[in-house]
């Protein structure tokens, strides 16, 4: 028989009701997942200064000119990628699926461009500087390891956005998903530039060399 | 409610015009940021500020883009007090850490 009063129990958000948090599962599932992300760099950036404060002979390779005046503009492009995001996110409320597949085809731009201008980096400090995962010509050899794995661990992230920014983008023009799962995939995005928010003063911020 | 109509509730998130303010706030702190490791500061000072400018950027971005604000204040407080436990749990274990570590080093 229905029961109106359980009905109303298993409703509220106390009780384990249908929706407790009146977000749907999908996202809910991306917080979580972004919560556990972040305690993984939380991790690597605290090993990071274990490792930082332990060696006195930590390197500083980063000039203001180039290298952090390259990283900055690795900063704003995956910020600029970000606000185009929001903007998908925005047309998808509004169920505009041309403009939504525009702005997340600008989003994928930017991640892309990210990604160009960090392994340009790489490749100079590889190729020029003789960084590497497990040595280098200033000072300890865990600065490769830990600036490599950081900031790879990252690129990483960037890349699958932009492969999930790919799918989600081809399935929302198709019809196939909604804008909800449009959003779920901004929450992804801005996660991975919030995580640079971190990245860039702590690694490099903090390694100029004067 | 299915997730169709989570999608149509749209949680009224922010307007085009704070979204933008807050980005030119973002890449404002950056640059600022920027500034501040070209004045050359004590290492413990730097960190400390660039610290705390990387948390205001994270709220930023989590209260406005990730529509965190705008969200029931129920998942806020499931999901964010857990995870600043946790990480202040690394924080607890490290600080001690890192003060004999200094210590230690060679002079």
């Amino acid at each position: 028989m229905h029961d109106v009063k359980t009905d109303a129990a298993l409703d509220s958000a106390w009780n384990g009701g249908k929706s407790p948090f009146a977000i749907g599962s999908k996202k809910l599932g991306m917080w979580l997942f972004i919560v556990s992300d972040t305690l993984t760099f939380s991790a690597l950036l605290i090993a990071y200064s274990y490792s930082r404060i332990t060696n006195p002979d930590w390197p500083r390779p980063f000039p203001i000119y180039p290298a952090i005046a390259f990283s900055t503009t690795m900063t704003v492009v995956l910020l600029a990628s970000s606000l185009t995001m929001v903007m998908a996110v925005m047309a998808a409320q509004r169920n505009e699926r041309k403009k939504t597949v525009l702005w997340m085809v600008a989003t994928m731009v930017g991640g892309l461009l990210f990604t160009t201008l960090h392994l340009t980096e790489w490749f100079n400090m590889i190729s020029k500087e003789h960084f590497t995962i497990t040595g280098n010509p200033e000072g300890t050899p865990l600065f490769g390891a830990v600036f490599f794995g950081i900031t790879g661990l990252h690129m990483t992230h960037v890349m699958i956005g932009v492969i999930y920014l790919g799918i989600v983008a081809v399935g929302y023009g198709r019809g196939k998903f909604s804008a909800e799962d449009v959003e779920v995939n901004g929450l992804y995005w801005h996660f991975v530039d919030l995580v640079w928010m971190f990245v860039f003063p702590l690694i490099y911020l903090m390694s100029v060399k004067y | 409610m299915n997730t169709q109509a989570h999608a149509e509730e749209a949680h009224a998130g922010a307007s085009l015009g704070t979204n933008i303010g807050i980005w030119v706030g973002l890449v404002a702190i950056t640059f600022l940021e920027v500034f501040l490791a070209y004045k050359q500061l004590q290492p413990s000072v730097m960190l400390s500020i660039l610290v705390v400018l990387s948390v205001v950027k994270a709220g930023m971005i989590m209260s406005y883009f990730m529509h965190l604000k705008f969200e029931k204040l129920s998942l806020v407080l499931w999901l964010i007090p857990a995870m600043i436990f946790c990480i202040c749990m690394m924080l607890i274990f490290f600080f001690p850490e890192a003060f004999r570590l200094l210590q230690m080093r060679p002079h």
